[in-house]
């Protein structure tokens, strides 16, 4: 599968507890993505407005790595069915429970907000679950 | 002021997402799968991540009403643990176990041209919409 990677993960880890500390301390905005994804979309243009700036931040980001040498997985080898059912379920819960990875997991854990720390817990053993289950219909042996 | 900030904040959140490798739903699959070959990687990067946000969060923010610009800084939920909560974390567990795939990560994809990701985020969106009309026509409490 994949390789233990402590070293750059850490690194990237720090990047990313430094935007939502930017984002909050210069801001007083919560660095969620789903919230901010779903916000983009508001009619109130100032709330418009930065969020559609983090969003092309988000975006451009990799592009600025890639010099450095970090580059996107090349091709996602998902099925449509697959993909089509992933996305509006993550979609769906994230809006429902008001955070995803970035707002519950980092922003409100780290804030040791009792209703992030029970989303965290929850969807992360969902989602590890979820990968279980999946191994074994194809096949593949816990 | 407000907008550099914002676009400053998004470009570190995409930067760390890629150096992390957090961008590779492969990385956060291997991860989750902890009875296979796993990968601790992403443990670590939440770790860190964690790590700097709580810590400048209790040193510097907590006390603040005011952001630096003169933004109020916003609270955190005051409502209790919920059923609304718990139905949306356990929906997007399963969700992000079928690829690996979260909201931030499909953003930072997108400068990649994969179709699959383009249409995993459109869709992701009307999954948001979806959640938010049954929140008005069914949880309004």
């Amino acid at each position: 599968m994949t390789d233990f990677t402590p070293v750059s993960g850490a690194i990237g880890g720090l990047i990313i507890g430094l935007s939502a500390v930017v984002l909050l301390l210069f801001k007083g905005r919560v660095a969620g993505l789903s919230g901010i994804i779903f916000g983009v979309f508001s009619k109130n243009l100032s709330e418009m407005s930065w969020r559609f700036a983090f969003l092309l931040g988000m975006v451009l980001g990799p592009l600025v790595a890639a010099p450095f040498g970090f580059n996107l997985p090349v091709k996602l080898d998902f099925s449509w069915p697959v993909i089509l059912v992933a996305a509006f379920l993550v979609g769906f819960g994230t809006n429902m429970a008001g955070g995803c990875t970035s707002g519950h997991g980092i922003c409100g854990v780290g804030r040791l907000a009792p209703r992030s720390i029970t989303a965290t817990l929850l969807f992360m053993g969902c989602a590890m679950l979820t990968v279980i289950i999946v191994n074994l219909l194809a096949g593949g042996g816990v | 002021m407000r907008i550099l900030i914002a676009l400053v904040s998004g470009l570190l959140f995409g930067i760390g997402l890629t150096v992390s490798q957090m961008v590779n739903p492969q990385k956060v699959l291997s991860f989750l799968d902890v009875f296979g070959d796993w990968d601790a990687s992403l443990l670590v990067v939440m770790g860190a991540a964690f790590s700097v946000f709580s810590l400048s969060y209790w040193l510097f923010i907590h006390n603040r009403k005011l952001s630096l610009t003169g933004s109020p800084i916003a609270s955190s939920n005051p409502a209790p643990i919920n059923k609304q909560l718990i139905m949306g974390a356990v929906i997007f567990g399963v969700g992000w176990g079928m690829t690996g795939l979260c909201p931030g990560p499909v953003l930072a994809n997108l400068s990649g041209g994969d179709i699959k990701i383009v249409v995993f985020a459109l869709v992701m969106l009307l999954g948001m919409k979806t959640s938010d009309w049954v929140k008005a026509r069914y949880l309004q409490s």
